[in-house]
């Protein structure tokens, strides 16, 4: 498939030259262009403000015709990520019949982005961080943030 | 052998060889059953009526092509009533569940929302599918090749036709997908519709999307199912809804062979109802093992009744949890045995009797469980052992051709024989699901005597089937005369229990206690 590469290309030099604010896109290995480093900063007006967040994105054989497979490398309390070693994340444009071979990677590092301002507490993989985060606002931004200045990437 | 008509209609496919040549109906009493398409089986209506017998269910099995053509036909008629091409139809019923009235309604109510909801929202593009341009790059692919081949559906959302190909494809092959694919768009909801499938859909992958196409029709509808038998391509219509399954038990025979039920599609488990089976296959699941080695291993503290397992010493037992002091062989109370410490004999103690009564009691429950799940187990035992019997009979049967001279209609028997005893094994393996859960009522000693009735029936056939071949030429018309009497008695059985069915007249526990 030598047409897709052209699309990577393409996005990786778009997102690295021209990245949505607050994120840092490289290469994990200069050579292959297929996994990429997105580091992106807590925004603002989040309880993750100060910290830096390292997303591993890998894109599979086939893709665009297939999501990039999205990971937290960097440990972070949020109920849609999970809280264990793979760092997995729910992103409702990464699902099968949401993703389009039109979709881009930049549109994905900014729903990440989004999420960290708002998470979506209805569809969450950690379900005690989404209830802590409906029921007890407090405790919930201030653990965030203490995981945040912890594991600061 | 006036029987034999019964059972015609309760066979599995593969067992008419005898039944047809002794009864003299070609295949075609088997479509009796079936819900009549006006097919022209008119003329055996009549024998319809006194076939069905209460614990059977009318139902039609439908072949990929009558599906196909019910498809088209609906279509068909759709289209005119709400002005669309047969493509556009075709989306607006996928998208209404194939339900007719429903989509008409909706549509004059408000025809933008019903066709935004199914991914036909205003074409804002009248361009043709196809389409060479210059200039032109591709979103997808990112490729610029001057000039090249395009496509698009009606949301113009325009893409290189190999990247529309190899994402359909995708769609269709690893998604299992074909009804409802959307345009490659980022967000864009307008669905693929059938005639642009055929323009990009490979020829090696036509067959698994009209596959997949058709499948959405079955999968959509109440009243259709597929045949769950590996490899099977024919579905099921009947009526039996949900609602109902406490009352009836659907149990369909598929054209491949296949008996199951169309309400839970397990396998055929006539006469127990489908919440029982539930529960009584879940029941088995969890605890029959566990029910197996505590009543093996273990007795209850006569004083609080935990459950003890000696795990060695002597027969001086303390209960752990309530310190209760006493004999595991009589379970009478420690302090009366004086110093018979490992040698009880004092079985006649009033002490010990009280306790062992009350020790009976509490195992009562298990004991009865026990009971009902070593019958089932025993009889679904023997239907594993289905395909031995099998084996065995057509052995049996070449020999007997060889040995007596015997033509091979004339060694049939020994084939209606062996089927006759698989089936009336499954039934009465679920007699005893059925049993296990049925309240004590007046009915119930009437079950019991039917239950009685089969077994025997079934434990005798069994019996001269395994006679040496050399002896079963001589007894080809006992055996045949067995094998009337066990299907007659499976009939008898089912038609009762149906009939209590559906009248409500059988109670049934809600818990395991029976009590």
């Amino acid at each position: 498939m030598a047409a897709p590469n052209k699309r990577v290309l393409k996005e990786f030099s778009d997102c690295s030259t021209n990245p949505p604010p607050g994120c840092k896109v490289s290469l994990v290995d200069e050579a292959n262009f297929k996994e990429w480093n997105v580091l992106i900063d807590g925004p603002a007006n989040s309880p993750y403000a100060g910290g830096r967040f390292k997303v591993n994105f890998v894109l599979p054989d086939d893709y665009p015709f297939k999501p990039p497979v999205v990971t937290f490398k960097t440990k972070i309390y949020h109920c849609n990520v999970t809280n264990d070693a793979t760092g997995s994340v729910c992103i409702a444009m990464l699902k099968p019949d949401a993703w389009k071979p039109a979709s881009m990677c930049k549109q994905v590092i900014e729903a990440i982005r989004g999420l960290l301002i708002v998470p979506n507490v209805d569809d969450p993989l950690e379900l005690e961080i989404a209830t802590q985060y409906k029921e007890n606002r407090v405790e919930f931004d201030k653990k965030a943030k203490e995981w945040t200045k912890k594991y600061r990437a | 052998m006036e029987s034999e008509d019964d059972f015609n209609s309760a066979r599995s496919t593969d067992d008419e060889m005898m039944d047809d040549v002794e009864s003299g109906y070609s295949d075609d009493d088997f479509d009796d059953l079936e819900i009549g398409e006006e097919e022209g089986f008119d003329a055996h209506d009549k024998i319809t009526a006194t076939q069905k017998q209460s614990y059977e269910v009318e139902f039609k099995v439908w072949t990929p092509k009558d599906i196909d053509e019910a498809q088209l036909r609906l279509i068909n008629e759709v289209k005119d009533v709400l002005g669309q091409s047969p493509e556009a139809t075709a989306i607006l019923l996928r998208y209404s569940r194939w339900n007719r009235e429903k989509l008409i309604e909706q549509y004059m109510d408000n025809q933008a929302a019903v066709l935004e909801g199914a991914g036909l929202g205003e074409s804002n593009s009248t361009e043709a599918r196809v389409q060479t341009l210059t200039g032109f790059t591709c979103d997808i692919c990112c490729d610029d090749t001057s000039p090249m081949t395009t496509f698009a559906i009606k949301c113009g959302h325009r893409f290189c036709i190999d990247c529309y190909k190899t994402y359909v494809n995708a769609k269709v092959t690893d998604e299992a997908e074909a009804a409802r694919i959307k345009c490659p768009a980022d967000q864009c909801n307008r669905i693929v519709d059938n005639k642009s499938m055929e323009l990009l859909v490979p020829d090696n992958l036509t067959d698994r999307y009209h596959e997949l196409l058709v499948r959405t029709y079955v999968d959509d509808l109440e009243n259709l199912k597929w045949c769950p038998a590996p490899n099977c391509e024919f579905a099921i219509q009947c009526k039996v809804k949900a609602k109902e399954l406490k009352k009836v038990v659907p149990t369909v025979h598929c054209d491949c062979g296949h008996d199951f039920c169309f309400g839970c599609a397990y396998n055929d488990h006539l006469p127990a109802p489908c919440d029982l089976v539930k529960k009584w296959v879940k029941k088995c699941e969890d605890d029959s093992e566990t029910a197996n080695w505590i009543s093996a291993n273990t007795k209850e503290c006569p004083k609080c009744a935990s459950t003890i397992e000696k795990n060695g010493g002597c027969n001086h037992m303390t209960c752990r949890k309530c310190k209760h002091e006493f004999c595991w062989m009589c379970m009478g109370v420690w302090s009366e045995h004086g110093t018979s410490w490992y040698n009880c004999n004092r079985f006649e103690e009033k002490s010990g009797t009280e306790a062992r009564d009350a020790q009976a009691k509490s195992r009562q429950s298990l004991e009865r469980y026990l009971h009902y799940y070593n019958r089932y187990a025993n009889h679904e035992q023997s239907a594993k052992l289905d395909k031995d019997i099998y084996v065995k009979t057509e052995k049996k049967m070449t020999q007997l051709q060889n040995h007596a001279q015997l033509s091979w209609i004339e060694v049939q028997f020994l084939d209606s024989a062996s089927k006759a005893l698989q089936r009336c094994r499954q039934t009465l393996k679920w007699t005893y699901a059925f049993a296990f859960y049925l309240e004590r009522n007046n009915l119930t000693e009437i079950f019991e005597d039917n239950q009685k009735d089969l077994e025997m029936a079934v434990e005798n056939l069994s019996e001269l089937f395994e006679k040496p071949t050399d002896q079963l030429e001589k007894m080809k018309v006992e055996m045949m005369d067995k094998t009337a009497y066990c299907n007659k008695r499976r009939i008898i059985l089912l038609n009762d229990t149906a009939d209590n069915l559906r009248k409500s007249r059988h109670a049934f526990w809600s818990n395991d206690l029976g009590a």
